[in-house]
């Protein structure tokens, strides 16, 4: 340790170092990161520790690695042996998926209406956003409890009337049927979550801009967006996420035209129960998008299920 | 942050307003609609008062879907919420390995609800199942399919796995949020490690926590597509929960007016356990404005 580290704290804290602990002037960085190293020399439990998060994640990443494992085996292989990593490895079950349309398009219609269900979700979210940010109107607290009730609704509880409400507009098996479906649940989300990146934004900026002489729009584009680009993100990662996980509302709205990759596979499951192989193939791939996203919003992903709210 | 008030600003919730409008009251309405009328088919509709919501209120189907979640919703949060907290305290709070850790944790919480259900569906099965052969091979007579128990334990299980992460994340987050100068000054008052938790951790995280029980017991209220995959709501009605009920109820049997008035009384319920969780998200975010003002 250094004379000056030692200086720093011996000068002040030496006669009540409880006292400057609560205040919060802080130990100098150094002295924190010594005591830090102290304690890892003296704790021998440092290690026991660190095997929890290790065996949950294993727990998480078991299944998913028996369906990759199944993914890439011949369906004989599945049903007859039990192996820990395929014996003949095999692209046959991707080949499937890739080479039959009704296989592929299923994940071309899940991107379609998730993007235009995502789309739609931030757009008309983003004002809204900021009025409840911003201001107090008749029936606010009551209109933002509403937006939550559905959030919270049951799909179960909305899949026959959607279904009687898109045929009356002759919508069924289209995807801005599903999109707009969805948004039962993802404007609600939007909202919330856009609203508590927004009131992070102090209000003087608004002032500022306003007496400067920008108008309305032009403020919000040229200085409010970027402010809020990474509440924007987030949002539009959970109306892609939600959107992208709810299968009840999305098999209930669509035929064929627009089915999703999600009910395609529970068809196979039902009618020939056999392909196990080229299953556990769509099923893989199903987990790819989520998995290529998440890196870029880890550190939000509790605001985001929190509704903006951590 | 003081709010003008404004009543313009109804111009910029205007199209949230119509767009939910149109995908939630109308469809809800429809429902109100069915909900009090009869058929005998061939679109001819009668009054029928409030006989439907007598039927399903005195049913005992109703009732069994609805003691069944609530026992479910339990056991899910006395196993998810410890484990989910243990898992956040263990995490590393510095470093790669938060990012790590983060990723994979948050994977489960990603994959489409019904392919959850496919995974486990084979990752428990006895024949082809790593899980499944590994519980049998251990001469433990186990079979998901016919054991109402067993389908139990797989259903939990599989919540288990789909969604701790959540509460763990929930968690982690509130715990990041601890100035550092706290643990230090419980250092040099000598508290033992439960007291930290006790004293320390547990208070900063109740909020946090508050949202993740209301979350997960929402969540978990309203189960349908996983168990629905793995069990298809039996052996028998063993893992009927209250959506599938009801989706078993209005699409398989097309029987419209008790349907509809099941799905009135589940909404009015999730209406209560929303005002909770509005109740709750509100003061959150009014207790933080002060304490974030107060760190600057």
């Amino acid at each position: 340790m250094s004379e000056a580290t030692f200086d720093h704290t011996g000068s002040r804290a030496a006669p009540d170092a409880r006292q400057a602990e609560h205040d919060r002037l802080p130990a100098s960085g150094r002295s924190a990161s010594a005591m830090r190293a102290r304690e890892r020399a003296r704790n021998p439990r440092f290690k026991a520790k660190a095997l929890i998060p290790i065996l949950y994640i294993l727990f998480l990443l078991l299944p998913i690695y028996w369906l990759v494992n199944m993914s890439f085996k011949t369906n004989q292989e599945i049903l007859s042996g039990f192996s820990l990593i395929p014996a003949e490895p095999t692209l046959r079950n991707y080949q499937v998926i890739f080479g039959d349309p009704s296989w592929y398009m299923g994940y071309v219609n899940s991107i379609i209406y998730v993007v235009l269900n995502m789309v739609i979700s931030v757009s008309v979210a983003l004002p809204a956003a900021y009025a409840f940010s911003r201001y107090r109107f008749l029936g606010d607290k009551h209109l933002f409890f509403w937006l939550l009730t559905n959030r919270m609704a049951p799909p179960a509880v909305f899949a026959l009337p959607f279904f009687q409400l898109y045929s009356a507009f002759g919508l069924i098996d289209t995807h801005i049927a599903v999109a707009l479906a969805h948004c039962l649940f993802n404007v609600p989300l939007a909202v919330w979550i856009l609203e508590g990146f927004m009131s992070g934004v102090p209000k003087e900026i608004d002032e500022t801009a306003y007496i400067d002489g920008y108008s309305f729009p032009k403020f919000f584009f040229k200085i409010f967006m970027p402010l809020i680009a990474s509440g924007i993100g987030v949002a539009a990662f959970f109306c892609f996420m939600f959107s992208w996980v709810e299968l009840l509302i999305a098999r209930t709205l669509t035929v064929t035209e627009a089915k999703p990759i999600a009910a395609i596979m529970t068809r196979t499951v039902s009618a020939s129960g056999l392909d196990w192989g080229v299953l556990a193939a769509a099923g893989a791939l199903t987990i790819v998008p989520g998995a290529i996203v998440i890196w870029f919003v880890r550190n939000y992903i509790a605001k985001g299920f929190a509704l903006g709210r951590v | 942050m003081d709010k003008t008030f404004n009543n313009r600003a109804w111009f910029l919730v205007l199209p949230v307003l119509v767009i939910v409008a149109f995908s939630a009251v109308i469809p809800l309405m429809t429902v109100v609609n069915y909900s009090v009328q009869d058929t005998f088919g061939n679109n001819q509709f009668f009054w029928a008062g409030t006989d439907w919501f007598t039927d399903i209120l005195t049913s005992a189907r109703f009732h069994d879907a609805l003691i069944r979640n609530l026992i479910f919703s339990g056991i899910i949060l006395a196993i998810e919420i410890p484990l989910g907290i243990l898992v956040a305290l263990a995490m590393p709070k510095k470093g790669v390995w938060v990012s790590v850790c983060l990723v994979l944790m948050a994977l489960p919480l990603l994959i489409p609800w019904n392919v959850v259900g496919t995974i486990w569906q084979v990752f428990a099965r006895t024949d082809i199942g790593l899980l499944g052969a590994t519980v049998a091979g251990l001469g433990i007579d186990y079979n998901y399919v016919q054991d109402p128990l067993d389908a139990w334990i797989t259903v939990v299980v599989m919540d288990v796995w789909h969604w701790t992460s959540l509460v763990a994340l929930l968690c982690y987050a509130g715990l990041v949020s601890i100035p550092d100068a706290y643990y230090q000054a419980a250092k040099i008052d000598g508290a033992s490690r439960l007291a930290v938790f006790r004293y320390i951790q547990l208070p900063k995280m109740g909020r946090v926590l508050l949202i993740a029980v209301l979350l997960r017991f929402m969540d978990s209220f309203m189960i349908y597509t996983e168990p629905f995959v793995v069990t298809g709501g039996g052996p028998g009605n063993s893992t009927t929960f209250l959506s599938i009920d009801l989706v078993k109820m209005a699409v398989g049997q097309f029987d419209l007016g008790p349907a509809a008035a099941m799905s009135l009384i589940y909404f009015l319920i999730i209406l209560l356990l929303s005002w909770v969780f509005y109740t709750v998200m509100t003061n959150v975010g009014a207790d933080k404005a002060p304490r974030t003002g107060g760190e600057a």
